[in-house]
């Protein structure tokens, strides 16, 4: 059993996904998400897009204790 | 057909990650705050600068709703990025099945994304770090995170050119090593940060980067393994379908995937 177990099984290959498909949502999506990353982790930080000090004290302690530089 | 999969697969890799940052959420709840409590404890007691009472966010609301929107939003965000990782690298980085593939993936992102970046620049508890120095700190830890991903990305193309020529197993440890190469090359010419205080304490700050440490393993691993499994039930044919040959229950097939 042991020696016929890695290639004797049919194991379907799988068909990658055609990068035309993956295109349009990994540039929408990617995007997104980079901003949403954006905001836990720098907004108001080093750089700010929005003034003041909301989004920066809201996301505190998740920015320390997922690594970001906070302050 | 194709198209439908993304969207379907991105839909799976976000409430993954978000299933991922709540139990993030937990370790860093249990194990990090009462860290960022004593810190901020020792930062109060030696500056009287902080504005008397008048905060805009409350402790309580930081450590906790603050906290589970920063983790939470962060588990979905890198739930897509890392669905989307997945919609390429399935079936073109080997023979691994979706189980596989979310596993290795999860494994490289929790080693490039965090681990590699955090070696050099590791997290800091409040009352450390210089305010005046947060703009380089800021640029060279994202920096350090793209550059290791970006080398990831290219160990990865190199092994595969490799793997005919050397074999797969040798192939693997050749790109690997040639990351670690330039990777100890960054850390050895980028600059460093010691802004830790004389008197805090060393034991805390440890403490501390443990638990960053763990609410990333956490979060990843949890990512990969659920991940792993709601692709697994998506993409691979069950029993119904497919008789008795490769069905579920051959033990060889499950091994295999």
């Amino acid at each position: 059993m042991a020696q016929t177990a890695a290639p004797a099984t049919a194991v379907p290959a799988i068909t990658p996904i055609s990068l035309k498909a993956i295109a349009p949502w990994a540039v929408f999506f990617g995007i997104l998400m980079l901003v949403l990353l954006y905001f836990v982790g720098a907004e108001q930080g080093a750089t700010a897009v929005i003034s003041g000090e909301g989004v920066h004290e809201w996301v505190h302690d998740g920015r320390h204790l997922l690594g970001f530089p906070c302050h | 057909m194709n198209s439908i999969s993304v969207r379907a697969l991105l839909v799976r890799g976000m409430l993954a990650g978000l299933a991922a940052g709540a139990l993030a959420l937990l370790v860093a709840y249990f194990l990090g705050e009462s860290r960022v409590d004593a810190a901020i404890a020792l930062e109060e007691a030696h500056s009287h600068h902080h504005d008397g009472g008048e905060e805009l966010v409350s402790r309580t609301v930081q450590s906790t709703a603050g906290l589970a929107t920063g983790v939470l939003v962060f588990g979905v965000a890198i739930g897509g990025i890392a669905a989307l990782v997945f919609c390429y690298a399935l079936g073109r980085i080997g023979r691994f099945g979706p189980r596989a593939t979310a596993a290795l993936i999860a494994g490289a992102a929790l080693l490039t994304v965090y681990v590699v970046p955090f070696l050099k620049y590791p997290a800091n508890p409040p009352a450390v770090g210089n305010p005046d120095t947060i703009g380089p700190r800021t640029a060279l830890f994202f920096l350090m995170v793209a550059l290791s991903v970006l080398l990831a990305v290219a160990a990865v193309i190199l092994g595969k050119r490799l793997a005919p020529r050397l074999g797969n197993w040798n192939a693997t440890i050749t790109a690997s090593a040639g990351y670690v190469l330039v990777i100890g090359l960054a850390y050895a010419f980028l600059p460093s940060y010691n802004e830790v205080g004389k008197d805090f304490p060393a034991s805390l700050l440890w403490e501390f980067r443990l638990s960053t440490l763990a609410v990333q393993a956490t979060l990843w691993v949890t990512f990969g393994l659920l991940f792993g499994h709601l692709t697994d039930r998506l993409l691979v044919p069950r029993t119904g379908t497919v008789t008795t040959g490769s069905s579920g229950a051959n033990r060889p097939a499950t091994a295999a995937r």
